[in-house]
This record gives structure tokens, sequence and C-alpha cells, in this order.
């Protein structure tokens, strides 16, 4: 078995330790580290995701392969630095205006983070001026708030109209998703999308990107 | 902690078992036996051979009760233990024969035949909860003089746990043996590591018949063990109350224990209850009755009193379909079983007042079953204590999903059902088909069957199994079997 599928492997088992020394193997033994980056860790990654997405594994086991892959972008970034680590996006999270509920937007954000994606979280109780300016400030695609309660939740309507209002809708694009959330309610505020789970979020998202 | 329902104080247990005690001595029961009235006659019962009465002293009784195991055990094909019947534990087993099964592609309740039995026991051998097969219901294509051995031979020949059975006549124990001799390989070997369990049930009020006194006599001489299951019903074939139908059923449980250990000292037992309400609206027995549950639950007292492990029809519905009322009634009555501590429950899979067994009720049953099993586990400190690091961890780490703590005690602490218990956000059951109970059900029994595995029994076994079944089947009548599955 080559190195890059054993670290692929590795990825896959959530074992960081052992990421972490394949990794520093592969590029003393001379694989250039984009290759180490696609081949290994990636690739373990998008096995992961894909077991996810049909149900075979849960939340715990992904969060374990991307810490295992964080381990080895560890040890890849130094040499990754001049060109910079390649991100699948980026993405700013938060919990809506008046909301302190932050437990699913912190699952999205930690499932985003492991399919690569670079995730700014504004944390709980944000203002639509602050997700938008974030926004713009960190050059996101995608903007993605959450709320726990049907009293919070028509706040998000605030956030997809300012985003229009500054004439952002075509390259800053809006998911909304929480418990009392539903489609219906997604499409009805002009939201771009709408996930019911941190597991569907991350597809979603992925959309997005490509839209935006 | 275990969690245990207690519904008989001390005292009032004491004087069930008492006044029962007393009627044995007075009143007796009656037995269509001649060779059990002389086996109770030889050990000091006076016996009214014109009336077919034996009345039990106290000190037989006694006699019995010192030589009735405290415990025992049960063993699957392979010789594995799969069952110890001692102190606080619960075993399931499906409900046990039923005349219809509950059609699960037409919702009609119908006369099953082999193919269904084949598939109900490919079923039970995957699902873990159930320690033991039943021979759940009798299959309609086969003549009734072989229905019973003939369901034992289907069980032993698709599914490797013991099997919970009965003969219906006091010739088919014969055939019956014979086959778990063919499974086991010997005698010695059967009664060292029984691989079947028989029910015997005397006939409220305080009558044993010829067929059920004989089977529990064989299978005492044989080393099986045996469930003694009074059947009163309060209010029409034992009094309204229940403290008066838990006495008459102990009573009639207690006549059980004295013909079996008189029979062979030291069978082991299993103190069963069948015990139900009247319901004189429907003139129906309902098993799915909260007193009916009571009853059950009350009898296991009395028994564990006696220090006999304990049985019950419980965890069944009266329902006819796969609805509400099935799941209410059958997860109440596993709740209480199960909190109770009653080592047998006979129950899941039954519908219809013990009349008709469903496949897809199995299937839900069995989560029902492990909720219980994981309620009677308890709450019980795992690296708890000290709180604070784990809290500490947790702010600053802002979740606990892949903490040593959870990844260590997640499996233990937290039961994660089976997909036909659906806890998924409405959008994700929408998108994957709005299936009802009943669709993931049907969908949870196919693919469980589908991935079914042969028996380890050996195929000498197997063999032996056949050519006994086919002699008993041409003895009834019936030139072959009917449709022969591999197995």
């Amino acid at each position: 078995m080559d190195l890059l599928t054993r670290i692929a492997n590795e990825v896959r088992a959530g074992e960081p330790d052992a990421v972490r020394a394949l990794a520093a193997e592969a590029l003393a033994a001379g694989v250039a580290p984009a290759e180490v980056l696609r081949g290994g860790l990636i690739a373990g990654m998008t096995v992961v995701g894909d077991a996810f997405r049909l149900r075979e594994i849960f939340l715990p086991d992904v969060l374990l392969a991307a810490r295992a892959m964080q381990s080895g972008l560890e040890v890849l970034r130094p040499q990754l630095a001049a060109g910079g680590v390649p991100t699948a996006g980026r993405v700013v999270l938060g919990t809506v205006r008046g909301d302190l509920h932050d437990i699913g937007k912190n699952l999205v954000g930690i499932l985003l983070g492991g399919a690569g994606f670079d995730v700014i979280d504004l944390g709980v109780d944000v203002p639509p001026e602050r997700f938008v300016d974030s926004a713009v400030e960190h050059g996101a695609a995608v903007i993605g708030i959450s709320a726990l309660l049907t009293t919070t939740m028509v706040g998000m309507r605030e956030v997809v109209a300012l985003v229009r209002e500054r004439g952002l809708a075509d390259r800053i694009k809006v998911i909304v998703g929480g418990a009392p959330l539903t489609e219906a309610f997604a499409r009805e505020i002009g939201a771009d999308g709408y996930a019911y789970d941190a597991a569907s979020a991350v597809g979603r998202v992925k959309q997005l990107v490509g839209a935006a | 902690m275990r969690p245990t329902l207690c519904l008989l104080e001390d005292p009032l247990a004491e004087r069930i078992v008492s006044e029962a005690r007393d009627v044995l001595a007075t009143l007796g029961v009656e037995v269509h036996h001649d060779g059990v009235l002389n086996l109770l006659a030889d050990h000091g019962a006076d016996v009214d051979r014109a009336a077919r009465r034996a009345r039990l002293p106290a000190a037989l009784v006694d006699r019995a009760l010192a030589a009735v195991p405290h415990a025992f055990r049960l063993f699957d094909a392979a010789g594995e233990p799969t069952h110890d019947f001692s102190g606080w534990n619960v075993h399931f087993t499906p409900g046990s024969a039923a005349i219809r099964l509950l059609d699960g592609a037409t919702g009609a309740l119908r006369a099953p035949v082999t193919a269904d039995y084949v598939r109900y026991a490919r079923l039970v051998a995957g699902l873990p909860h159930y320690a033991a097969q039943s021979t759940a219901f009798i299959p309609a294509d086969v003549p009734a003089a072989i229905s019973d051995s003939y369901r034992l031979f289907l069980s032993l020949l698709h599914g490797e746990k013991p099997v919970i059975t009965g003969a219906f006549t006091a010739e088919a124990f014969a055939v019956m043996h014979d086959l778990l001799l063919a499974a086991r390989g010997s005698d010695a070997a059967l009664r060292e590591r029984p691989l079947a369990l028989f029910t015997c049930c005397p006939t409220s009020p305080l009558q044993w018949s010829e067929a059920t006194v004989s089977n529990l006599v064989d299978c005492a001489r044989a080393g099986i063990p045996v469930e003694v299951v009074a059947v009163p019903f309060s209010g029409f074939l034992a009094p309204v109350t229940l403290v008066g139908t838990l006495v008459q059923h102990a009573a009639e449980n207690l006549s059980g224990v004295v013909i079996a250990q008189l029979a062979a000292p030291g069978t082991s037992l299993l103190w069963g209850c069948s015990a139900a309400i009247f319901d004189i609206r429907t003139e129906t027995a309902p098993l799915g009755a909260v007193e009916t549950m009571m009853l059950a639950c009350g009898a296991n007292e009395v028994g564990r009193r006696l220090g006999m492990p304990t049985q019950a029809y419980i965890a069944l519905s009266d329902a006819k379909a796969l609805d509400a009322q099935a799941g209410l009634e059958t997860g109440a009555g596993a709740v209480l079983a199960a909190l109770s501590g009653i080592n047998s429950v006979s129950g899941p899979g039954m519908l219809d007042l013990e009349n008709a067994q469903s496949l897809e009720k199995l299937v839900v049953d069995h989560e029902a079953c492990g909720m219980a099993l994981r309620l009677v586990a308890g709450i019980e400190p795992r690296d708890d204590f000290p709180a604070r690091p784990l809290l500490e961890e947790l702010l600053r780490e802002k979740h606990l999903l892949i903490a040593a703590h959870t990844r260590r005690h997640l499996a233990g602490q937290i039961r994660f059902p089976g997909p036909v218990i659906d806890r998924a956000p409405e959008a994700r059951w929408q998108e994957e088909g709005a299936l009802t109970l009943g669709a993931r059900a049907t969908r949870e029994v196919e693919r469980i069957v589908a991935a079914w595995q042969p028996s380890r029994l050996g195929d000498d076994a197997k063999r032996a199994l056949l050519r006994r079944m086919e002699a008993a089947a041409r003895a009834a009548g019936l030139d072959a079997l009917p449709v022969r599955v591999e197995a």
C-alpha cells in the first residue's frame, strides 16, 4: 500500500498521530505537499463524507477524521505556505440576532471545516449588519444563519434583505437552518438555501459555493 | 441502581402464598391422569380417585419447593449459554402458538404456512434482544397431529436460539424429544445444556388435563425445563379481585411444581403466568389490559418469594394491526416486565388476544424490549466524578462529541434503535420517502431475513432432524413435508 493510501486510510480511521507521521514520511520521501494533500488527506475525507452522507457513519466519526486531517495539514502547512492552503470556500456562520443557541451552528462549522471550508464563526446573537460586513470583509461566498427559536428565526429575513439591499446577492448566498425552520420558511424569506441538519448543510453549502 | 417495580407488600405476598397452600390442602386439584394421581398418593397427597382430585398437604408443597432449582440456564444450538434464569435477569421471547399471522403485504390476518414460519425463524435469528425463539405460530399446511413438533423442527433447522415451545398432545412429546436429541446429540448433552423449554398450563380452576400433565411429567423425566403457566381469568374462572386471582394462580402453579418435582426432583421450572382479566363487554381475556399486566408482575413477585425463576405472558397487544394500540400495550408491558424482573418474558410479536403473530410487529417490539433492557440497566456513574474536568473540556472544545469520555461511554450509555424507530428531522424523513412505521418495519423484516446465515448446527444433526420429522409426518398421513427450504 502506498503512502498516500495509508494516509487516506488513517484519516478515515481518525488517527491524528498516524496521519501526522505518515505526512512527514511522505514529504521526506519527496512527495509534493499538494499531492499529499490531494491524494492523502482530501481523499480520506472524501470517503468519510460519502459514508456520512449515506448514514453509514455518524457525526463523531466525521469529527475524528477531520481532526486527523488537521494534524496532517499542520505538517504540510509550512511547505504549502507559499501558495496557501487550498480551501473549498469561505463561509461566515452565526446564530440569528437574539438567539443564544449555538449547538447546531457549531456542528455545521465543524463539518464545514472538515470538508475543507474556511469558516468564520461570528458566534451567537449576531446582528444582520455584522453578518454582511464580515462576509464582505473576508470575501465569503456564503452566510450561514442558525436559529432555535420561532421568535428569533424571523430575524433571518433581515439578513437576506440586507444582502440584496447592498447589491451582493450575486456573490454572497445565504443558507439558513435550525430546529423550527422548514424549507418553506427558507423560500418565504428568500434564502438561497436550507439545511435540516448539519450533514445536509455541507452539501448545500457546496452547491451554493458553486453558484456564488 | 437497578430500577424495580413492586406491587405486593411482603405481608400480602406471604398471605397469597399461605392461602394458596390452604386451597391445595383443602380443595386440592383435579388431575386427569391416573399415573400422576398414583404418584401424588404415593407421596402423601389425599387422593379421591372417583373425583380425580388430589389434596396436597403443606409438607408435600414444602418438599417440592425445597427441590426446585432457584436458577438454571438455556443454551443455543452451538451449546453456548443464552439464558441465565436467576435474580433480576430479563430475557424476551416472541409470543407463541398463534393460529394466525398478520400478513405484512395485505394487512390481513390469515392462516400461516411453512414459508411464513421459515421467515419468522430467520427473522428472530437476527434480532438480538430476543434471547430465545418460540414456536410462535402454527403452520396450517401440515396435519394438526404434527403441528406442534413441526414448529419445533423448523425452529431447530433454521435458528440457533433455544426454543420456548410446548406439545398439544401427550403423544407429541416423544417426537419433540427426539428432535431435541437429534439437535443436541445425546440425552446427557440435552440434560446438561437444555435447548428447549416447554410450556405446561394447568386448566382453571384447579385442574390438570391428561395431555398437559403428561407433558409436565415427560419433560421432568427427560430433564427438559418447564414453565408452569396458570391461566386464571379474573371475574370469570377466578375471583374478580387481583389478589384473589393471584391466590388461585399460585395454587394452580404450586400443584405443577409438586407434580414435576415428584416426577423428577430437581426439575428446572419457571413460575409462569398467563392470568388475565375477563372483559365482560367483549367476552375476551385481554393481554393488553393494565390489570393483566399487574397480575403478571404480581405473580412474578410471588414466584420470586418462593425462590423460583419466573415467566409471564406480557409485552403483547390485543390490537388487530400494527397500530398505536399495539405499540402502547406492548411497550407498557415490556417496561413493566423489565422493572419487575420477570426472567422470561413471552409476548413480543403477538396481537389479537394471543391469536396472531406479526413479523413486522416483532421488529417493532424488539425496540420496545431494547428500551426496557436499557431502562433496567439504570443510571450509574461512569467516570463522572469529579465533574469539573469534563465540563472544562466542554467549555474549551465547545462540544464533547469526540471527547475520550464520550468515546469510552457512548455505546454503554445511549441505545440507538434500529431503523423502524424514526428520529429524523421531518425534512429528512420526507427526503427518505416519508415511510410509516409499517413500511419501515416491512423493509426491516426483508433486510434481516435476507441477511440470515444458516445455523451452525451440523449437517448430520440437520439430516437427523429431517428424518425424524419426515417419519412423524408419514405417520400422520403426510407423504412429504411442505416446501423444503435450504437450512
